[in-house]
């Protein structure tokens, strides 16, 4: 433990913990994902390319929060897809568990996709709206022969009471649940391979804010329940320095600052994070007054 | 001063195959000229039905609109629509929230506001048209105007987009200004360009605003007075103080306190409110916060009215059963 670290009073932190991290889950060295701009006649010629995500390195480790931020268009969804070999990267090292997986084959990546899972922004669009809830959830499972028959509903059982869902929801459709209870879903069948990590793409942003609490507050239960390792898309700062322990901040295809959560929002070294700090409305009438006063005389 | 806008009872509910939604039940207010009054609600609230049903857009032959919204002298709940037509835009502008969806794609920006204009004042020409659009786009801080205007909408960035729908809202002067969920869908760096430019132009025009929105930040920059709705009811509205350092209601309490503030010594836990927010269609009687209120008792199964309980603040009213000093202690 730091010396800043959590004090300790009656043996309980007193102060908000913060995730030390184990040793090093995943490694991404330089990753580079350019998407070419092409134009021609016969033979499209390359005349530019985006650099989405420009030589991003940054490392994860076990059992804690990284939280990556970054505005629409800084390229942190791509870094995600990259990094999960949804998309190839065009140049780059990716290390998980100390083994290279960029450039795999599908077939080669299938054993290692349960150890990586991912939960996405939108609940409405990621769950399949013919399918019942015990099917969407019981899906990895099945796929990957794991269990059948009553084994399968069990276990799924089991990953609904985890997310806070009742039996009841077992046979019921996706569009007979609310956001947040969707969003839940797509929780339970994150879990169901048992993942070592999880990359959450902006997880809370459709919700509504009474919403979100619940759902950080759940991610934040299954953390310590089940000892897992997030990385945390948002372009949210507040709400990723609520659950990150770490911070990567992320702008035109680069990671321009990373640092714990508390020094990154109090003490942000780069200009930019500055400009993005500051742009985040307090819900403070007053010290929003005083800022604008200060804005509008310096 | 006296009200620019006044809304008495407003009352719209839809028939459904399941039955009555009421979405909007009973919700009054005023607003003055030069103010920014801020409605705050999840989805599901009623804020945006009870914003667009001022403007007339929530008329359908299924809809069942009730209660008084009065422009001026114009009562705009009964208003033909024609009449409505000659409101939209020139006496009250709407802006919403994307404004990809808002601009006709195959349309030049400054065409589209030209037209806006032309609809009101049939005899201006494309060319006073065009300066007037070149203006307006100056006005809202869109650099180089006289090209610019010849752009189509998908070669403005989102921000830019934004401005170009607030010059178009603006192209008549009107005298009201809704604005639902105007930043949601930016960046919080552009949002706050977009923030202070809705702040100036109340300053500078007195144009009065209403913003609707669901981020008590964006409330907390911009408002003068706050309504917060639930389950189609405003349950607290006061002053932004009011509202931000002596909230009375519980789920004004929740909605506070969930929030991860960065201004703030991180705490271990977010506070959550429990359950969802109702459907509009399945209303509990009473109170429509209590299944998820810490604080229910007997008396909410039976409505609260909107009344002011404190005696130093006659303006700042809430729906809620509680005593002043039950809520001090609640909040403690």
């Amino acid at each position: 433990m730091t010396a800043d670290g959590p004090i300790r009073q009656g043996g309980l932190d007193i102060s908000a913990r913060r995730r030390e991290g184990g040793g090093v889950l995943l490694e991404v060295t330089d990753l580079e994902k350019h998407f070419p701009i092409k134009r021609g006649l016969l033979v499209d010629r390359e005349v530019d390319r985006v650099r989405a995500v420009d030589g991003v390195s940054f490392e994860v480790r076990q059992g804690e929060t990284l939280g990556l931020v970054g505005e629409s268009g800084s390229g942190k969804s791509t870094l995600c897809r990259a990094v999960l070999q949804l998309t190839k990267p065009t140049s780059g090292s990716v290390r998980f568990e100390g083994r290279e997986i960029a450039g795999l084959s599908r077939r080669e990546m299938r054993p290692l996709r349960r150890e990586m899972q991912m939960i996405f922004q939108d609940p409405y669009a990621s769950l399949n709206p013919r399918k019942r809830v015990g099917q969407i959830v019981g899906e990895p499972l099945k796929l990957l022969g794991e269990t059948s028959g009553g084994e399968l509903r069990r276990n799924v059982l089991e990953l609904l009471g985890r997310v806070g869902l009742g039996s009841e929801c077992y046979d019921r459709f996706p569009h007979e649940f609310s956001g947040g209870q969707r969003q839940r879903i797509g929780i339970a069948r994150a879990l169901a391979l048992r993942p070592k990590l999880i990359f959450a793409d902006e997880p809370v942003s459709a919700l509504d804010v009474s919403i979100q609490a619940q759902i950080v507050n759940l991610l934040d239960d299954l953390q310590d329940e089940l000892g897992l390792t997030y990385v945390f898309v948002a372009h949210d700062i507040g709400i990723v320095r609520h659950v990150a322990d770490r911070i990567a901040v992320m702008h035109d295809g680069k990671i321009v600052e990373t640092g714990s959560a508390d020094q990154v929002c109090e003490r942000p070294a780069d200009p930019y994070t500055k400009s993005l700090l500051a742009a985040v409305p307090l819900p403070d009438p007053r010290r929003a007054r005083e800022r604008r006063q200060t804005v509008g005389s310096g | 001063m006296s009200a620019l806008l006044s809304v008495r009872d407003l009352r719209v509910g839809f028939a459904t195959e399941g039955g009555l939604l009421q979405a909007v039940d009973g919700v009054s207010f005023d607003l003055v000229p030069g103010e920014v009054l801020a409605i705050v609600g999840e989805s599901g609230s009623g804020k945006s039905v009870a914003a667009q049903t001022i403007l007339g857009l929530t008329r359908s032959p299924n809809a069942r609109i009730e209660g008084s919204v009065r422009l001026g002298e114009t009562e705009l709940i009964e208003a033909d629509d024609a009449a409505m037509r000659r409101v939209r835009g020139a006496r009250v502008a709407m802006i919403f929230q994307d404004p990809m969806t808002s601009f006709n794609p195959v349309y030049r920006i400054g065409a589209q506001i030209g037209e806006a204009i032309r609809a009101h004042r049939p005899d201006a020409s494309r060319g006073e048209t065009r300066e007037r659009a070149i203006e307006l786009l100056g006005s809202v801080g869109i650099p180089d105007p006289e090209s610019r205007v010849d752009s189509y909408p998908h070669e403005f960035s989102g921000g830019m987009r934004q401005r170009a729908m607030i010059a178009m809202a603006l192209a008549l002067e009107p005298e009201v200004l809704i604005a639902d969920e105007p930043t949601t869908a930016l960046d919080v760096t552009v949002q706050a360009q977009i923030l202070a430019l809705i702040e100036r132009l109340n300053r500078e025009r007195g144009l009065a605003t209403i913003l609707i929105t669901h981020d008590l930040g964006v409330v907390a920059e911009t408002a003068d007075r706050v309504l917060v709705m639930y389950g189609g009811r405003i349950v607290e509205e006061g002053t932004l103080d009011e509202i931000f350092y002596d909230p009375q209601h519980p789920y004004t309490w929740g909605l506070l306190d969930s929030l991860p503030r960065l201004d703030q010594p991180r705490q271990e836990r977010l506070r959550q409110i429990g359950g969802s927010p109702p459907s509009p269609i399945d209303l509990p009687p009473g109170c429509a916060f209590r299944p998820r209120c810490p604080y229910a008792f007997d008396r909410c199964g039976e409505l609260p009215g909107l009344e002011a309980r404190l005696a130093d603040s006659p303006a700042h009213r809430d729906r809620c059963w509680l005593s002043p000093g039950e809520k001090r202690e609640a909040r403690k």
